[in-house]
């Protein structure tokens, strides 16, 4: 099946969990995901996203929950989805005693390539990866983002029209990574669907859907810029001012202030209306020997949404965007 | 089954096998070194066993018995003492291993009724030893009783009868005649080698992906199950059969075994162990996951019973009852009998019922169990 006669919806999860014994990885988390879509799953670690990812890829057996890729259920056709998947895991684990062009041969062999085009799909993906000359390089000599972009084409070798990645980037200098997502922006456009866990904000931005998940579930759901607007249950504000510590305290005890967080040198204030509270503040502050500098209202980031929902009780954590 | 995949397993299997100096030094020079090492170490004949002689007579019959002793390759007669005290003491300093007590009617029972009786004391400690000490001097006994009646014959008027011979009894072994032990043990050893290299090899397959974190990859791919198990083992029965053949030649050619059985028997029943012996490996590696704890099940579970239990250096029909009946399930068992029939007997395959039967069943059960030890999960 190639990329272009794949149904619309490519992955669809229904009230999906995962326990290891008393404990939940994965609570109860739905989505569904269209070709060509690039869909983020944004949490901390152990946040259960690497389980989730490992669960569509037919790795981990979910203890409830229906998981459909590429058209069949992973729970009973695990081996069809692994023929249209692709899967770069958290952990590099080609084989570094294989030499670079030997790791493509395997998977290849692995995939079923047919032998008259794997030559062909071999030099592609050593372009892609930015290997040639490097063909009969030792995999383990091999610098951060070449070995993942390397895993990356071991993962297409056989042209999957579902890709996921699991934290592909963690320990890549950032000029790899930015030539990682351009990348990854290309095979969505060609119409693969690609699922990315990732703990950086940066990257969640590239991502058509985002799901941010906590302690196992997923606390919102939709565009990155869903999340920023419709998600907010007030305005944010920017405060400079001196000092951080006392100020951040007093205004806890504010009843105009939701929430106050650090970020940096200054503060993020979630409140009601934005107006009401930049006329109140200073003089709060001034109050508390609070010497304030800069306050102003600016537009979230998802590192704000983000840590808003993630200190939220998880009784608050069902949350949806619209 | 799909081939493209088994052979993409079977070629990195090979690739890394080749790249891994553990792997290399087990597959080529483990077989060498312990052939060499066992053939020369171990040996079990009893050749120039030391007698002591207690001769109460010392009349010519009785001095006539013990030159057949001093006469023969097995024993050496060091001393002839006066008593029983110096005797025992003998025996008990471990100066002597055997005692030869002639009575004092000797030749007088001898001539009155033509037969006669000599004590001997063995020395129990190494049972083995023993036995074989026993054997040989009823046999230096039985050629000396020969000569005794013929002479007896003759002085009864009895010799002049047409082609009477005085009945002798003469211990003949038949397939190792010169009761040549290495004869018996290398077959033993080819069998303990092809455990050993066979076991330890497969038993880092498995774990070797899991402890190198690459198993995540290979199993997020369509490959099944039984093509990951077939695949990896694949180039270790090829390095198997390749060290079979090489003990084989080193047995034939170095050591001087005999081999007069047939290549086809040979190979059905090597093809057999191997089978049981990778799918043993495999298993173990499946379980442990890590290499070190994986090599050292896989030593244990094929160095002690094919060394022990086999029949390999300890005879199984002079086990006591319980033990026999453990080495019935002991699977090199089956082929140190088959390789001993096949080189010293030189059976053809329809010979060898038992141990092929027995060999086919054990490769049954352990392929049975090993293709299904292996799961294609996390979990």
């Amino acid at each position: 099946m190639t990329a272009e006669e794949t149904p619309a919806i490519s992955v669809e999860v229904r009230d999906l969990v995962k326990r290891f014994g008393a404990f939940t990885a994965v609570d109860r988390i739905s989505f569904s995901a269209s070709r060509g879509e690039i869909m983020g799953f944004l949490g901390p670690n152990g946040a259960g996203k690497s389980t989730a990812i490992r669960i569509l890829c037919g790795l981990l057996r979910p203890t409830s929950g229906s998981v459909r890729v590429a058209g069949y259920d992973v729970a009973t056709d695990a081996d069809a989805v692994r023929q249209h998947i692709g899967y770069m895991s958290q952990k590099f684990s080609l084989y570094n005693d294989l030499q670079v062009a030997e790791n493509l041969r395997f998977f290849g062999g692995l995939y079923s390539v047919p032998r008259n085009i794997i030559d062909e799909r071999i030099e592609a993906a050593i372009q892609m990866a930015g290997l040639a000359g490097h063909e009969h390089d030792m995999t383990g000599t091999l610098a951060g983002g070449w070995k993942q972009r390397l895993a990356l084409g071991c993962a297409l070798l056989h042209r999957p029209s579902i890709l996921f990645l699991d934290e592909p980037t963690s320990g890549v200098d950032p000029i790899s990574r930015r030539t990682f997502w351009d990348l990854i922006h290309d095979l969505a456009a060609s119409g693969v669907t690609v699922i990315v866990s990732t703990h950086y904000m940066d990257e969640a931005e590239y991502c058509n859907q985002l799901a941010l998940i906590n302690r196992g579930r997923i606390v919102a759901l939709g565009s990155p810029a869903e999340l920023k607007t419709h998600l907010r249950r007030g305005a944010l504000l920017l405060v400079k001012c001196q000092p951080l510590g006392p100020a951040l305290e007093a205004l806890e005890q504010n009843p105009d202030v939701l929430d106050a967080a650090v970020f940096g040198n200054a503060l993020h204030l979630t409140v009601r209306d934005a107006d009401r509270a930049i006329a109140s503040i200073p003089q709060f502050l001034a109050d508390h020997h609070v010497q304030s500098i800069e306050l102003k209202e600016i537009p979230p980031s998802l590192e704000d949404v983000f840590v808003e929902l993630a200190s939220a009780p998880p009784a608050a954590n069902e949350a949806r965007a619209p | 089954m799909n081939w493209s995949r088994l052979i993409a397993m079977a070629r990195k299997e090979l690739i890394q096998i080749r790249r891994d100096p553990r792997s290399l030094l087990i597959a080529l020079l483990m077989p060498i070194m312990q052939m060499v090492m066992l053939g020369y170490g171990v040996s079990l004949d009893a050749k120039h066993i030391p007698v002591y002689a207690y001769d109460q007579e010392g009349s010519p019959d009785s001095q006539a018995l013990l030159k057949h002793f001093q006469a023969s390759q097995y024993f050496d007669l060091v001393k002839t003492v006066p008593n029983y005290r110096q005797l025992t003491r003998a025996i008990d300093s471990d100066r002597c291993r055997l005692g030869v007590v002639i009575p004092y009617d000797f030749s007088k029972t001898l001539r009155d009724r033509g037969t006669a009786s000599v004590q001997v004391i063995v020395d129990g400690t190494d049972d083995n030893t023993a036995n074989l000490a026993v054997e040989y001097a009823r046999a230096v006994i039985s050629a000396y009783s020969g000569a005794v009646q013929l002479d007896w014959m003759g002085r009864q008027g009895l010799a002049t009868l047409a082609g009477s011979q005085p009945i002798s009894i003469e211990a003949r072994t038949w397939f190792n005649e010169d009761l040549e032990s290495r004869n018996f043990i290398i077959p033993g050893i080819i069998a303990l080698v092809m455990a050993l290299v066979g076991a330890l090899l497969t038993s880092l397959t498995i774990a070797r992906e899991w402890e190198r974190g690459t198993m995540e990859q290979l199993i997020s791919t369509p490959v099944t199950a039984r093509e990951v198990m077939l695949g990896k083992l694949v180039p270790y029965f090829g390095i198997g059969m390749a060290d079979a053949v090489l003990c084989f030649v080193m047995g034939v050619w170095w050591f001087g075994v005999p081999f007069r059985g047939t290549i086809l028997a040979l190979f059905i029943t090597t093809t057999l162990f191997l089978i049981v012996i990778l799918g043993i490996g495999f298993m173990i590696s499946v379980a442990i996951k890590n290499q070190l704890g994986a090599s050292i099940i896989a030593l244990l579970v094929t160095l002690l019973p094919t060394s022990m239990l086999s029949g390999y250096t300890f005879p199984i029909d002079q086990m006591p009852a319980p033990v026999r009946a453990i080495t019935y399930l002991v699977y090199s068992r089956y082929y140190v009998t088959a390789l001993k029939a096949i080189f010293l007997k030189g059976v053809g395959i329809e010979a060898l019922a038992e141990p092929m039967i027995a060999l086919t069943l054990y490769a049954g059960v352990v392929g049975f169990f090993a293709m299904r030890a292996f799961k294609k999960s996390l979990d």
